[in-house]
């Protein structure tokens, strides 16, 4: 019905190996982008820019880089709060240092020297491994945030301890600062977000997340083949922290605005990304964006049922959505510990054969 | 009769260990074993349990470094290597419980086979498009060609970990053989199969070696497959050499068989 797939044969290895071999994936994916790009802008508004979209896609990239870390090469981190906070701190620093490099330059050169820090304290994951490792990043996590507290040059020695970001144009268009149209900023993180995705997926699906994949499943057999797990790991640690650090960046100068890296950074952070990452699915690509989805959407979903619908107080409403939304992890892990993905792959599978099953 | 013997002895040795001993704290592995391998032969390697086949493998691709004893692999000394350096020099192998990738696709665990043939650099990657893509599809035609010639075509996109017990088998050699290795370790390749999967392995292994040229080092407890694949067997026991050469001569030495049979003192 959805899916004929009868007479479409891939008749050569590139058209075997595209990222949708399937038509209707393939027209549903462009028609996304249609609705992203051209619709959303449309019906935008600042309520549903600031508390939905912005968010959604500014965690998604966050949730795409742990994703490589953890799904695609298996190495546990709880460093995500600081590696984001180095993404911001990096972007203040450029912003302030050099006014006139445009914003794009910015956010990608915080991504870099997020790659670098990442790649740092990714040294020890040779070493160790699992829970052991968590325990290693979040001393990452914890030094990172009290580093960038403690020396008052990361935030130009302002009084409030606070960094804010100064209003920067692109082509002529205001995206940070108080004078960004919720459009121009939604629009600046839509194109970080797909073309990081895009990177990501190339990179998983290429050598380098062979290597990533062979290093999680099997590292023995992993070194037998060439793989040098040392590099493996750095390189997605780097990786996954230069998302990490983009994701950072624009957490702070587009949504943000202004930040202050012990409330901003802290450990929820790198817990509330390893949970997207969890229930969207590890090791997918399509999961980090909807465990993003799902941990940004649901509180305020809640929220608009509860003091919205039913009139709740606000207080007793954002303690019900805390139990709420917890809940609901655990119904999902329990129900599908794959994650959403899986589930929309199962979903998929049905779906291909529907209405003959047989 | 020696003579051929021997000047084929000196034109193509491609491994040779010298008096190899390797100990874990008090325990002896190994103790000062020494043997060759010729390039294109298929060589067995046998023993009672715990006799040091595999650890002897190990000691081949670099897993543990002997504290004595010299690895000379195509005609040069190697020194204290990582098994992925060794991977760069064409040495590839199978385990003895399967150590495939368990989360990807058949075909993504053959085409990580590739990995010491693919140079694109990390930049091209994340483009794809160009270079990367056309360096893919070339190792792609590779791949295909080893998963035709072991008949596993219609499993490709299947996940391994849903794969029985004998084509997962399979698929770890063809990860091996992607990697197009001058020498092939194989680690108890049979064992567990049944007598139809048996036949299958042992046609997969004579026709690498014919086709391909490969040089297989394998261990094996299977003594008919040994005595009718091999060309020389090692015998080990209590990590010391009994015995070597052809599988008629190793047979009916006496020492081999007080080890398998055992003897009454």
């Amino acid at each position: 019905m959805f899916y004929r797939e009868s007479g479409d044969f891939k008749k050569t290895y590139k058209l075997d190996s595209q990222t949708f071999p399937i038509k209707f994936d393939r027209w549903r994916y462009y028609f996304v982008m249609l609705v992203a790009f051209i619709v959303v802008p449309m019906f935008l508004t600042d309520y549903s820019a600031n508390a939905v979209m912005i968010p959604f896609l500014v965690w998604a990239i966050a949730a795409l880089g742990l994703n490589i870390l953890v799904g695609y090469c298996g190495q546990l981190s709880l460093g995500t709060g600081g590696f984001m906070a180095v993404g911001a701190y990096s972007t203040y620093k450029l912003m302030t240092s050099f006014p006139g490099m445009d914003m794009i330059s910015v956010i990608m050169l915080s991504g870099l020297v997020t790659a670098v820090v990442g790649a740092f304290f990714g040294l020890p994951s040779l070493r160790i491994k699992g829970f052991y490792l968590a325990v290693v990043t979040l001393a990452a996590q914890f030094f990172l945030v009290w580093l960038l507290n403690k020396v008052p040059w990361f935030y130009n020695y302002s009084a409030s301890g606070q960094i804010s970001a100064p209003q920067r144009e692109l082509f002529g268009i205001v995206v940070t600062g108080p004078h960004a149209t919720p459009v121009a900023a939604y629009l600046f993180c839509l194109i970080f977000a797909v073309g990081l995705a895009w990177i990501a997926r190339n990179l998983t699906r290429g050598r380098m997340g062979r290597s990533w994949m062979a290093i999680r499943d099997m590292d023995i057999a992993a070194e037998i083949i060439g793989v040098n797990p040392l590099m493996a790991k750095l390189s997605a640690f780097a990786v996954s922290s230069f998302f990490i650090g983009v994701s950072g960046a624009l957490l702070f100068s587009v949504y943000l605005g202004a930040a202050e890296v012990t409330e901003a950074f802290s450990i929820n952070v790198s817990f509330a990304v390893l949970f997207m990452v969890i229930i969207g699915g590890l090791g997918s690509i399509f999961g980090s964006f909807i465990g993003a989805a799902f941990m940004v959407l649901m509180p305020v979903l809640l929220k608009n049922i509860l003091v919205g619908g039913l009139g709740w107080p606000t207080d007793l409403a954002a303690h019900f959505e805390l139990i709420i939304v917890g809940g609901l992890i655990l119904v999902f892990l329990i129900v599908e510990p794959h994650g959403l993905a899986q589930m929309a792959r199962v979903l998929k599978e049905k779906l291909r054969l529907w209405p003959f099953p047989h | 009769m020696t003579e051929p013997l021997q000047k084929m002895e000196a034109a193509s040795k491609l491994l040779e260990l010298k008096n190899i001993d390797l100990s874990f704290g008090g325990v002896k592995a190994i103790s000062n074993i020494s043997f060759d391998v010729m390039e294109g032969e298929v060589r067995a390697i046998i023993g009672p349990n715990g006799a040091g086949k595999s650890s002897m493998l190990n000691v081949i691709n670099g897993f543990y470094h002997p504290q004595q004893g010299e690895i000379w692999f195509d005609g040069k000394q190697r020194h204290s290597m990582k098994p992925y350096q060794i991977a760069y020099q064409g040495i590839a192998r199978t385990f003895q419980n399967i150590a495939l990738f368990k989360g990807m696709s058949v075909l993504d665990n053959i085409m990580t086979g590739r990995f010491t043939h693919m140079h694109k650099n990390m930049l091209w990657q994340a483009l794809w498009k160009g270079p990367a893509e056309q360096e893919e599809i070339v190792n792609r035609e590779f791949v295909e060609g080893i998963i035709d010639f072991l008949e596993i075509q219609a499993i490709r996109k299947t996940p391994v970990g849903r794969l029985p017990y004998g084509l997962q088998k399979r698929v770890e050699l063809g990860r091996a053989l992607a990697a197009q290795p001058k020498m092939l370790l194989l680690d108890e390749p049979m064992a567990g199969m049944n007598v139809e999967e048996k036949e299958d392995m042992c046609r997969f292994i004579l026709d690498v070696n014919d086709t391909f040229g490969t040089t297989i080092v394998l261990i094996e407890h299977d003594m008919g497959v040994v005595m009718d694949i091999a060309d020389r067997v090692v015998v080990l026991d209590y990590g010391r050499k009994i015995g070597d050469g052809t599988p008629d001569v190793v047979r009916n030495d006496q020492t081999v068989i007080d080890a398998y049979l055992g003897v009454s003192h």
